[in-house]
């Protein structure tokens, strides 16, 4: 192996790289603004549920009670309404997604001392809003009857929590760490498998092979270009995360960079071997690469959906793909300041994997050379 | 001209369904990618790994624990004996949620002094924080209400929320998110094909061969994008099929007004392709310039983050997304069975949008062509 053939085969591909500016600028602004939708635009966190009232009482009571749910933040009210029929036209067309309905008898019925039934209903459509909805609900009608009980003072318990690694439950601060994955594989896998397969495609790789560089030494060439392209998208997603969005890094930046490293060097390495693979088609190799490393790394590496969650045959599979490793390692070192004792096993299984893909790489090579 | 359209129609499915590959990215990738979506979008969250550090020790700590279980939510699996040891728990990602029942709680609740319960969550991943914090207080307020009732007589007493769920009663998220994956597997896969296709024509060189034959340029087009929309409607069918057959999803409305919501969604998302063929030149820009827009086209959709949670400029940019408007009208369809009368604002908008574009693009696919 020799340095100099290494280098210049690196430089062909800056060259290459270089000339055609629009896929750079796509691969350096692919990161940025995904960062800055993740960042700015979405989040889990639930309020502004839309609400409509339907207060049959009308007493200080009822009032007081929708005065809770406007106080609490999360539901904003978008009308009263005075028939069932309404409740049904403001969910249905998804105006409103809860009602509320006070009945007639609800201030008498509490000072009379009986329960008194207040109806919520929750449009249930998108299960992950309305399954918060419910709890808040909870929560404020167990405030209510803390409030309206005063003078008899019922036994109370008072749910005290606190929320450890992310206090504000910001979700910025959960996707953002596994952002980065997401983003190094999608750009670097696809970018690679890409290119190498145009050489294929274009006849330039038998140009290539004539000359004396040995296949290892071609490989290594190809991958610097992107190693270094993956590595500026690391540095700048981390960069952008923790001085504009405040993403909290309590770890060791050096094992961030380390780790990085190594899984960006066995995606690098993935995205040649696929062009080696896809036979002269780009289409082929860019579909690979989407099903091979994008899908699993947004799916299947617990960045945004709990593996915890998924089906027993589909946890196993996730097994297989290093972006689970690096995710964890991602929201460890980020979120929890986790050190190497906890994230030690995480690190070898990348490395495993990035050094059995490249060496599948050369080999392949050599077969297709022969 | 009709001969002519006809023509082109046929030389693009023999072309398009001649490599055997090509139908794998047709028809394979949509399936592959509706399982896998169709597994991991769920934002459900069961089996919450518990520690509770019960002090108490009396019976109505032991109660309140039964129906953390009772509940289906909670996985009690440790029951640690110091709070270091949650610390630890936690530290390890061994629980995600641990709950401290303090030594006078029984004691506390029988002389009616408010008693607190801790609740600690690892806030890591946010949205299941949440979802366990709205669980954890929806089982104290129900355990403290039915408390009181059973051993105060109140005077004043305090109302008894009743909530409903409509439309998806048991809160399932795969009932909301499945027709949200459909929608969004026909965008990808629609616009990547229309771009690649147009492009491919280009880089190969067949273009000029097809602009010296007797061929108009909106004849040309309109045999470029026809197939498509063909096969986008054919994907469609595929994925619907598969969706409500595999995981049993129902669909509540009317099957004609979905054909005639797909119909108007394929306009604009052929436009769309059509219009990123225009501007580049090779596939491997097009297919770079694809994945650039579907990213946020599937994040500012409300697929998975609700629209009405997001910065009011993001919520702007949205009415510009086709994916928005076609949600709705699925969700609708699928889920509460919406008609004509509600969803004719989203045909409309996808209508205008739709042809807006596609005479955008074919402006500019005639000065191409010139």
């Amino acid at each position: 192996m020799r340095f100099l053939r290494i280098k210049a085969i690196a430089k062909k591909e800056l060259i290459q790289i270089w000339r055609d500016p629009l896929s750079l600028i796509i691969a350096l602004l692919m990161p940025v603004i995904q960062l800055f939708i993740y960042g700015y635009a979405i989040t889990f966190d639930v309020n502004n549920i839309t609400t409509v009232v339907y207060d049959q009482d009308k007493s200080s009571l009822s009032r007081e009670l929708v005065a809770q749910f406007k106080e609490s933040g999360y539901f904003t009210l978008v009308a009263y309404v005075d028939n069932y029929d309404d409740i049904d036209a403001y969910l249905d067309s998804n105006r409103a997604r809860v009602a509320i309905t006070i009945p007639y008898d609800f201030s008498k019925k509490m000072r009379t001392g009986n329960p008194a039934h207040v109806e919520v209903i929750i449009d249930g459509s998108d299960s992950n809003t309305a399954t918060i909805a419910e709890g808040y609900v909870a929560a404020i009608s167990l405030r209510y009857a803390q409030r309206i009980t005063t003078r008899t003072v019922l036994p109370v318990m008072d749910p005290r929590t606190r929320v450890w690694f992310n206090p504000e439950l910001k979700s910025r601060n959960f996707i953002i760490p596994g952002l980065i994955a997401v983003i190094m594989s999608v750009v670097v896998a696809l970018l690679t498998s890409l290119t190498v397969a145009r050489e294929w495609e274009r006849g330039t790789m038998e140009q290539l092979i004539s000359t004396p560089v040995k296949p290892s030494e071609l490989i290594i060439g190809k991958l610097a270009p992107y190693f270094a392209i993956g590595f500026m998208d690391m540095v700048l997603a981390v960069l952008v995360g923790v001085t504009l969005f405040g993403v909290p890094l309590r770890g060791d930046i050096v094992l961030l960079v380390v780790l990085s490293s190594v899984f960006l060097f066995g995606t690098v390495s993935f995205g040649v071997l696929i062009s080696i693979i896809a036979k002269r088609s780009q289409s082929v190799a860019s579909q690979i690469a989407i099903l091979s490393t994008m899908l699993p790394a947004f799916l299947l590496s617990g960045f945004l959906f709990a593996i915890s969650n998924m089906p027993k045959p589909l946890q196993v599979i996730t097994y297989i793909f290093p972006a689970r490793y690096f995710v964890t390692i991602l929201k460890g070192v980020f979120l929890k300041g986790s050190t190497l004792t906890l994230l030690w096993k995480e690190g070898i299984m990348l490395a495993m994997a990035g050094a059995i893909v490249f060496f599948l790489a050369i080999r392949k090579l050599h077969k297709r050379i022969d | 001209m009709r001969e002519r359209i006809t023509q082109m129609i046929v030389k693009e499915f023999i072309q398009t369904l001649r490599d055997r590959r090509r139908w794998m990215l047709l028809f394979g990738a949509p399936i592959i990618q509706l399982f896998l979506f169709g597994y991991v979008v769920t934002t459900d969250v069961n089996n919450i790994s518990t520690a509770l550090y019960d002090l108490d020790r009396s019976q109505e700590s032991r109660e309140l624990a039964r129906r953390l279980e009772a509940s289906g939510y909670f996985n009690v699996r440790y029951a640690p004996q110091s709070p270091g040891e949650i610390r630890d728990l936690i530290d390890r990602g061994e629980v995600l949620c641990a709950i401290q029942i303090n030594r006078n709680f029984a004691k506390d609740l029988k002389r009616r002094i408010p008693t607190e319960i801790q609740v600690i969550v690892d806030g890591t991943d946010s949205n299941t924080a949440m979802v366990a914090l709205s669980y954890v207080t929806k089982v104290i307020a129900k355990y403290a209400w039915e408390y009181a009732v059973n051993t105060v007589g109140t005077v004043l007493s305090p109302p008894d929320f009743r909530t409903r769920v409509w439309y998806n009663p048991d809160l399932k998220s795969r009932n909301y998110n499945v027709p949200g994956v459909i929608a969004s597997i026909i965008m990808i896969t629609c616009i990547m094909l229309t771009s690649m296709a147009i492009v491919r024509e280009r880089e190969v060189g067949t273009m000029e061969q097809l602009m010296v034959t007797p061929i108009r340029p909106v004849e040309l087009m309109l045999g470029k994008t026809i197939p498509f929309a063909i096969i986008g409607l054919l994907d469609m069918f595929m994925v619907t099929v598969a969706g409500v057959l595999w995981f049993g999803i129902t669909i509540k409305g009317s099957l004609l007004l979905l054909l005639m919501g797909t119909s108007v969604y394929l306009l604009s998302i052929l436009g769309i392709g059509l219009f990123i063929s225009t501007i580049l030149k090779t596939q491997q820009q097009s297919l770079l310039a694809t994945m650039f827009f579907n990213m946020p086209a599937m994040l500012l959709s409300g697929f998975m983050f609700p629209i009405e949670n997001m910065p009011v400029i993001f919520q702007y940019i949205t009415y510009l997304n086709p994916l928005r408007y076609f949600l709705v009208i699925i969700r609708g369809i699928f889920l509460k069975g919406n008609g004509f009368v509600v969803l004719w604002p989203q045909m409309a908008a996808l209508f205008v949008l739709g042809t807006v574009i596609i005479t955008i693009s074919s402006f500019r696919f005639r000065k191409r062509l010139g």
